[in-house]
């Protein structure tokens, strides 16, 4: 398209908006908390349960209910702030955000505003080899609202919608919700920023083990400002906020989408509107929802239901020392360990495997091994499920005890594959499927000399061959042995003994 | 919108405009006639000029806001589950419900 007519859709040429403009980014992302119970009462927080069963006075904001403080949430938060190198408060209060939409009973989200649990951080993320420093402006607890269903507009957007029904179970879940200070000087870079951003918090908040970070569940949700400013103009432009990007590649997808769509504004001296946007998965493209109230709109105030928290300094240090390694110092260290080339940890990575791979060499298998395994047959296995790998109903330790077997010689690789099989079919623990399906690599010489004599019996004139010196008819009475003894006899060693029984030099 | 209450409590007069009143009355939801914005202007601020006063004779820059009328700190939970309601009887109180769910009249604007 020439730049009139990209213009003329409402986006300019990506590279030409980055050569006239500069994006400044804000990244706000809602973390859905693992805790086993809500922020403030004790109702369960189950993904998918059916609607309106995780619910009682306090979340429904019967008259009269009292909010109390889930301890667990708030270690959460710290470990979260902590671990994006952020100051934590010393005295911080709860707020209200005060609104009148249904999916809050109350009228109000208990959230904070001007006392964050946790400010002042940062975190590093690589992009291309090059490192860029993300400024955490603050993280601060809040609780997620309620699903609302729009009944009657084709979209199944509020516009046009005739009601809407309202499934309370996700209303109070512990949310912590982690806000950047605006990210400037990534120029052409901004989308993968974001995208990378989002992937090393996703990581990170998974390695504290606070959260199940999953995106297509709405436990990881993304809000991408974007705003443009004349190259080199220190001030920044009118943003807007995209709405609830759920997933990595459309947190790429959604920045890049808005830095065209505002140029193109700019470049035709509009004006750029604050306001919500929405990402529309399926066209990449982002349109607009309702213009954004103002901070003040919510008139903030202190929750006088609940006090005011003071972490403990030696809580805070407690939980500072309890941080796991960072998961990209944690996978540098494995790599260098097993012996991994870029590629081969790329794709560990990439099938999820790093974790059970460690756990089967802290089982005692060697990470060679280990990885083979858990690249090559599980991974083969969990394709053909359609499962993840770490799905499959068979554990590190499981693994680690097949693979020992091979290494001291009971079973050979191909024969460890049905040990593996008949685990993951539920025959029980390897040693019980080797029993039971009676495999090991035969050892008893006894058996096995029978076998060649039966097969030798059976096939006169292929022993004739072989007494005659045609060592290539062997192979005949090993494939006739291996048959009868199910693969499970070492071919080598059938070799071996087929020559001494008639006195034939191998 | 410019914020509703005055910067220094203790400046006297402080103003209520009748947009002000509106833009408050919208982001409540509530419905106003003019007559009614008229008389909420009035009333609100007598409100605000009382509150002003008191301010001005107590001398109040000085003094933190209350929160919290007893001071205490740290009063939590633990994580643990506690028996909720039914859906059955949550559902019970609401004038509408449909599939196991609460069923509110369209609301303009987008949500959360």
């Amino acid at each position: 398209m020439t730049t009139a007519q990209t213009l003329a859709a409402g986006l300019m040429d990506y590279d030409e908006a980055i050569q006239t403009y500069d994006p400044v980014l804000g990244l706000e992302v809602h973390v859905e908390l693992g805790t086993v119970t809500k922020m403030f009462c004790g109702c369960p927080t189950d993904f998918g349960a059916e609607p309106n069963t995780q619910i009682c006075p306090i979340c429904l904001a019967l008259p009269g209910a009292m909010p109390a403080v889930n301890r667990t949430a708030v270690e959460y938060a710290i470990r979260i702030g902590l671990a994006l190198n952020c100051e934590i408060a010393s005295w911080c209060r709860f707020a209200r955000k005060n609104y009148f939409y249904p999916d809050m009973p109350k009228n109000f989200q208990t959230s904070q505003y001007d006392e964050p649990i946790a400010t002042n951080g940062y975190l590093d993320v690589k992009i291309d080899g090059q490192t860029v420093r993300v400024d955490i402006e603050r993280a601060h607890m809040e609780e997620d609202t309620g699903k609302s269903t729009h009944v009657g507009g084709a979209t199944g957007r509020i516009h046009g919608a005739e009601y809407s029904l309202l499934d309370y179970n996700r209303a109070g879940v512990p949310l912590v919700e982690i806000v950047t200070k605006p990210i400037v000087g990534t120029k052409a870079l901004a989308p993968q920023v974001a995208r990378a951003y989002v992937t090393a918090l996703r990581d990170l908040l998974s390695s504290l083990g606070v959260s199940d970070v999953r995106m297509d569940q709405g436990s990881l949700r993304c809000d991408a400002n974007v705003s443009l400013t004349p190259a080199g103009n220190p001030l920044f432009g009118t943003r807007t906020e995209t709405k609830n990007v759920n997933s990595l590649r459309s947190v790429e997808r959604a920045v890049r989408y808005e830095i065209t769509r505002q140029a193109a504004l700019l470049a035709t001296g509009t004006r750029i509107v604050q306001e919500t946007r929405h990402f529309d998965e399926t066209t990449g493209t982002t349109s607009p929802g309702r213009s954004k109230e103002t901070a003040e709109d919510y008139r903030y105030f202190p929750e006088p239901d609940l006090v005011p928290l003071a972490p403990e300094r030696e809580w805070v240090e407690a939980i500072r020392a309890s941080l796991p390694e960072l998961p990209w110092i944690r996978r540098a260290r494995m790599q260098a360990d097993w012996g991994l080339t870029d590629l081969q940890m790329r794709d560990l990575l990439a099938s999820d495997a790093v974790d059970l791979v460690a756990a089967t060499v802290d089982a005692g298998a060697s990470p060679a091994e280990a990885t083979s395994w858990w690249s090559s047959y599980l991974g083969q296995q969990a394709n053909v499920r359609g499962v993840a790998l770490n799905e499959l109903p068979i554990t590190p330790a499981q693994l680690a005890a097949v693979i020992a077997k091979v290494v001291d010689g009971p079973l050979n690789t191909k024969i460890a594959r049905q040990v593996v099989d008949g685990v993951l079919a539920g025959e029980g623990e390897p040693d019980e499927v080797i029993a039971a399906r009676g495999l090991a690599v035969m050892s008893d010489d006894g058996a096995l000399h029978a076998a060649v004599d039966e097969a030798l019996a059976a096939q006169p004139a292929v022993a004739d061959k072989i007494r005659s010196g045609k060592l290539q008819a062997v192979g005949a009475i090993v494939g006739a042995v291996m048959k009868a003894t199910r693969g499970q006899a070492d071919a080598a060693k059938v070799r071996q003994l087929v020559l001494s029984t008639l006195g034939v030099e191998g | 919108m410019s914020s509703v209450l005055p910067s220094e409590a203790d400046e006297p007069g402080p103003t209520l405009t009748r947009d002000s009143v509106a833009h408050l009355a919208h982001l409540a939801r509530l419905e106003l006639t003019d007559a009614e914005l008229d008389l909420y202007v009035d009333q609100l601020s007598v409100i605000l000029h009382s509150v002003a006063a008191v301010s001005g004779v107590v001398g109040t820059k000085d003094i933190e806001p209350t929160s919290h009328a007893v001071p205490l700190t740290n009063i939590f939970r633990e994580d643990v589950v506690r028996p909720g309601l039914s859906r059955d009887a949550a559902l019970a109180g609401a004038p509408s419900a449909e599939n196991g769910r609460f069923r509110v009249p369209q609301v303009l604007g987008e949500e959360q």
